[in-house]
C-alpha cells in the first residue's frame, strides 16, 4: 500500500491552474464595490446567562434529539457507568488515553485500550466506548469531541454502536455557539455531537441510527 | 471558452421535463410529503432565534465580503492548509478536477473508495470519470446509495432520493443490494429504521476496509485551513476518520474568512437545511493529525465556471449559497415538477440561477431555467444568505431575451405592433370598434402555440369600448 506522503509535491496540480483562477477572480472583481466585514450585531447567546439554565437546557435539548441524560455526582459515576454499560449488555468498552480509570471501577466489561492502537475492526467488534469531552453548548443541544485527554481519536468514538459521554458541570458546558467557538481550537481534529446517528433521508422524517453510535448516553457530571 | 461541465447529460427543456413529471402521481405525492414537512419544521427552528434577521445579513455579508476578496481568502486557505500538512491542487474545471483526483486515487494504489456526499463531485460527474479509470466508487449517504442502487438520478440537493418513497426504496434495496456487496436481508420492511438499519450493515464492510476517501465540504476557514462537513448519519465521519487517505473536492466559493465566521453559519445551516438546531454530526479536520484520521489530505481546490459567475455583479449572489436546499422545499414549482426536471445536479430556485450561470445559457434546457419559476420570492424569504433569487431570475431571462428565439421574436412584433397603434388614436378607436362587434367570433385563449399563450386565456371583451361609453355617459 502506498500512501502519498502530505509533503510529497503535488505531481498534478499545473501551476498554471493556480495562476489562472486567481486572474479570473481579480478581473471579476476588479470593478466590483466594495464589501466591507461583517458587522456582527446577532446575539452572542439566547438565554441568560445562568449556568443552571444552561444545563437544563442542555439536557432537554439532548433529550429532544434522542439522547439519553443522567445526572449524578463523581461519587455515583462508576456505577452509573457500570448500570447504563448492562443495560445495552455491552461486554467490552474502548478505553480513550487519560480516561479516569475510577470511571470503570465498577464494571465488569472488557476495558480495551487504545495503546495498540485498536484497528478499525477491532473497534468495530467493540461493544461500547466511555469518553469525556471538550464542550458541551447548551442551546443546540451538542457535544464537541477534541480528540484530547479522555476522548481519543475520532475513530474511537464512532466505530462502536454505543457511545457513553461524560460532561463536567458546569465547566464544560457554554451556552451557544458563539461561545463555545473561542474556547476550541482549530487545529484539532473535532467532532460536533448532537443526539446519536440520525437521517432524514426517507421522505424527509428523521430516523435515529445509521452509521455512527446508535445509542448516545451522555453523563452529566456535577460538581460536589 | 469552453462551458462549464455540470455532470449531466443534454436533458429537454424545462416546461416539457416538467410537463411530463406533473402527470407523476406518485412523484407529486412524494415530493409534496416530503415538502410540507420540511417546511413547516424548518419555520419552528428558525422561530426559536429572535435575531434570526441579523444572522441572515451577518451571513450575507460575510459572503460578499469573502467572494470581493477571494483571490486573497484563497491564498490564505492554501497557505494554512498546506502549514497542517495538507497538499492544495487547484483545478480550472471539471476535466481538470476529475483528472487530478483519478490520479491521486490511483497513486495510493486502490481501486475502491468510498464517497461522503458532495455537490461539487456530482457537478464534475467524479464518480464516472473515476469508473472510466476502473476505480469502484461508493457514495455512503443513505439518499446517494438509493440513487446511486437505482440507477437514478438526484433530484434535491439535500435528500436526492426526496422522489422516492420508503416502498421504492425497499425495493430498489431488496433488488440491488447484493449486487454490490451485502445483500438486504430477506423480509426487508419498508419501515425506515429497517432501511437505515440495512444500509448500515451493506455499508460497514466499506468503511472497514476502505483505504481512499472521496469528500466535499460545507466551509473552509481562510485563517486556519480547516475544512468542516456538517451530516446527519456518520458515514461523513466514516468516510473522514478510516481511510488512509483522504480527497477533498471543493468550490471556491466555499472559503470563510476567519474561525470566527462559523458561529453564524453553524446557526443557521442546520435550521434551514435539516430544520434542527443542530445536525447530528460536525467534523472539523485541519490538515492531517498524527495518530488520528487520514495520513494524507489533498484538498482540490474548484473553479469550473465559479469565476463566471463571480464576474456578473446581480449573478455573482448565488456564488453565496450554503446549500441548504431551503429555497427548494418551498418552491411551488420544485414541489410538482420535481429536481429531474431541471436537467442539472442543481434543481429548485437556485438551480435555476446557477446552472445557466455556470453552463451559460445557449442550450435549451439551461435558456429554459430561468422562466423554472413563478417570481413569488418565497425562495428569497427563506435563503439563509439572502440570495435575491427572483432578482437573479429576471436578470437573467433578460440574458435569454436578448439572444432572441422565436418566442421573443413574436413578443418584439407583438410589442411594436401595439406601439404603432396606441400612437394613433383613429387607428385604436377603429380597432375597438371592429373587436366589440366581432365578439361572438374571439377565441378563448391567445393565438400563437408558445407556452405562455398556452398558459393564458384571454379576458372577455365588453359589448363597448370604454371610450364608446364614457362618450355616451359622461353628462
Amino acid at each position: 500500500m502506498t500512501v502519498t506522503p502530505p509533503s510529497s509535491p503535488s505531481s498534478s496540480s499545473s501551476p498554471s491552474s493556480r495562476e489562472r483562477i486567481l486572474a479570473r477572480i481579480r478581473a471579476a472583481v476588479a470593478e466590483a464595490d466594495d464589501a466591507p466585514a461583517p458587522t456582527r450585531d446577532y446575539l452572542v447567546s439566547h438565554i441568560p446567562d445562568d449556568p443552571a439554565a444552561a444545563l437544563d437546557l442542555l439536557h432537554r435539548n439532548l433529550t429532544d434529539y434522542r439522547a439519553t441524560v443522567h445526572r449524578i455526582t463523581a461519587a455515583g459515576l462508576p456505577r452509573l457507568i457500570a448500570d447504563v454499560l448492562e443495560k445495552h449488555g455491552a461486554r467490552s468498552v474502548a478505553v480513550p488515553d487519560g480516561l479516569p480509570r475510577e470511571w470503570l471501577g465498577a464494571t465488569d466489561a472488557e476495558a480495551r485500550g487504545d495503546e495498540g492502537p485498536l484497528s478499525a475492526r477491532e473497534l468495530a467488534a467493540t461493544d461500547a466506548v466511555i469518553s469525556g469531552c471538550a464542550l458541551a453548548i447548551a442551546e443546540t443541544g451538542t457535544i464537541v469531541l477534541d480528540a484530547g485527554e479522555g476522548q481519543g481519536r475520532r475513530a474511537l468514538t464512532l466505530v462502536p454502536d454505543l457511545h457513553v459521554c461524560v460532561v463536567r458541570a458546569p465547566g464544560q458546558i457554554v451556552a451557544s455557539v458563539p461561545l463555545a467557538l473561542p474556547r476550541i481550537d482549530p487545529t484539532r481534529p473535532l467532532t460536533w455531537i448532537s443526539g446519536p446517528s440520525a437521517t432524514s433521508d426517507i421522505e424527509l422524517d428523521r430516523v435515529e441510527g445509521v452509521h455512527g453510535p446508535r445509542k448516545l448516553e451522555v453523563v452529566l457530571l456535577l460538581a460536589g | 471558452m469552453s462551458r462549464t461541465h455540470l455532470g449531466m447529460p443534454s436533458f429537454p427543456p424545462f416546461p416539457e421535463a416538467a410537463g411530463a413529471a406533473v402527470h407523476n402521481a406518485t412523484l407529486r405525492a412524494n415530493l409534496r410529503h416530503a415538502t410540507h414537512t420540511i417546511r413547516d419544521r424548518r419555520a419552528v427552528a428558525v422561530a426559536e432565534l429572535a435575531d434570526w434577521d441579523r444572522l441572515r445579513e451577518a451571513g450575507r455579508q460575510i459572503k460578499d465580503h469573502t467572494l470581493r476578496h477571494l483571490d486573497r481568502y484563497l491564498e490564505q486557505l492554501e497557505s494554512a492548509v498546506t502549514a497542517a500538512g495538507g497538499t492544495v491542487h487547484w483545478a480550472a474545471d471539471a476535466d481538470d478536477a476529475n483528472r487530478i483526483v483519478a490520479d491521486l486515487v490511483k497513486a495510493t494504489g486502490e481501486r475502491e473508495v468510498v464517497k461522503v456526499k458532495s455537490m461539487a463531485t456530482q457537478e464534475i460527474g467524479l464518480n464516472e470519470a473515476l469508473a472510466a479509470e476502473g476505480v469502484s466508487v461508493y457514495e455512503t449517504d443513505l439518499a446517494e446509495l438509493i440513487v446511486q442502487l437505482g440507477d437514478d438520478r438526484p433530484s434535491h440537493i439535500l435528500v436526492p432520493a426526496i422522489h422516492r418513497n420508503r416502498g421504492e426504496i425497499r425495493d430498489i434495496f431488496r433488488a440491488e443490494m447484493g449486487n454490490w456487496g451485502r445483500a438486504a436481508r430477506d423480509g426487508l420492511t419498508d419501515d425506515p429504521a429497517d432501511l437505515a438499519e440495512a444500509a448500515r450493515l451493506h455499508l460497514r464492510e466499506k468503511f472497514l476496509r476502505a483505504r481512499v476517501a472521496v469528500s466535499g465540504a460545507n466551509f473552509m476557514v481562510a485563517e486556519t485551513g480547516t475544512l468542516i462537513v456538517f451530516e446527519s448519519e456518520g458515514n461523513g465521519r466514516m468516510c473522514l476518520t478510516l481511510p488512509e487517505t483522504l480527497i477533498s473536492v471543493v468550490g471556491i466559493e466555499k472559503t470563510v474568512p476567519t474561525w470566527r465566521d462559523l458561529e453564524v453559519f453553524l446557526q443557521t445551516l442546520p435550521r434551514s437545511s435539516t430544520a434542527e438546531r443542530m445536525n447530528p454530526y460536525t467534523s472539523m479536520w485541519t490538515g492531517t493529525t498524527d495518530g488520528d484520521g487520514p495520513r494524507a489530505f489533498h484538498l482540490v481546490l474548484l473553479d469550473n465556471g465559479r469565476t463566471e459567475v463571480l464576474a456578473d455583479a446581480t449573478g455573482r449572489q448565488a456564488l453565496r449559497c450554503i446549500r441548504c436546499s431551503a429555497c427548494l422545499n418551498v418552491c411551488p414549482v420544485y414541489e410538482r415538477a420535481g429536481g429531474h426536471a431541471y436537467g442539472s445536479v442543481y434543481p429548485g430556485p437556485i438551480g435555476a440561477i446557477l446552472t445557466p450561470q455556470l453552463r451559460g445559457i445557449q442550450s435549451e434546457i439551461d435558456a429554459s431555467l430561468p422562466y423554472a419559476s413563478t417570481l413569488c420570492g418565497a425562495c428569497y424569504e427563506v435563503c439563509p444568505v439572502a440570495i435575491d433569487i427572483p432578482e437573479v431570475l429576471l436578470h437573467l431571462r433578460e440574458g435569454v431575451a436578448a439572444q432572441g428565439g422565436k418566442g421573443h421574436r413574436m413578443e418584439k412584433a407583438a410589442i411594436t405592433a401595439a406601439g404603432w397603434v396606441l400612437n394613433r388614436p383613429g387607428a385604436l378607436a377603429a380597432g375597438e370598434k371592429l373587436l366589440t362587434a366581432t365578439r361572438a367570433l374571439h377565441p378563448k385563449s391567445p393565438p400563437g402555440a408558445g407556452a405562455w399563450t398556452g398558459g393564458r386565456e384571454l379576458p372577455e371583451l365588453p359589448a363597448r369600448s370604454f371610450r364608446d361609453w364614457w362618450r355616451r355617459n359622461r353628462r
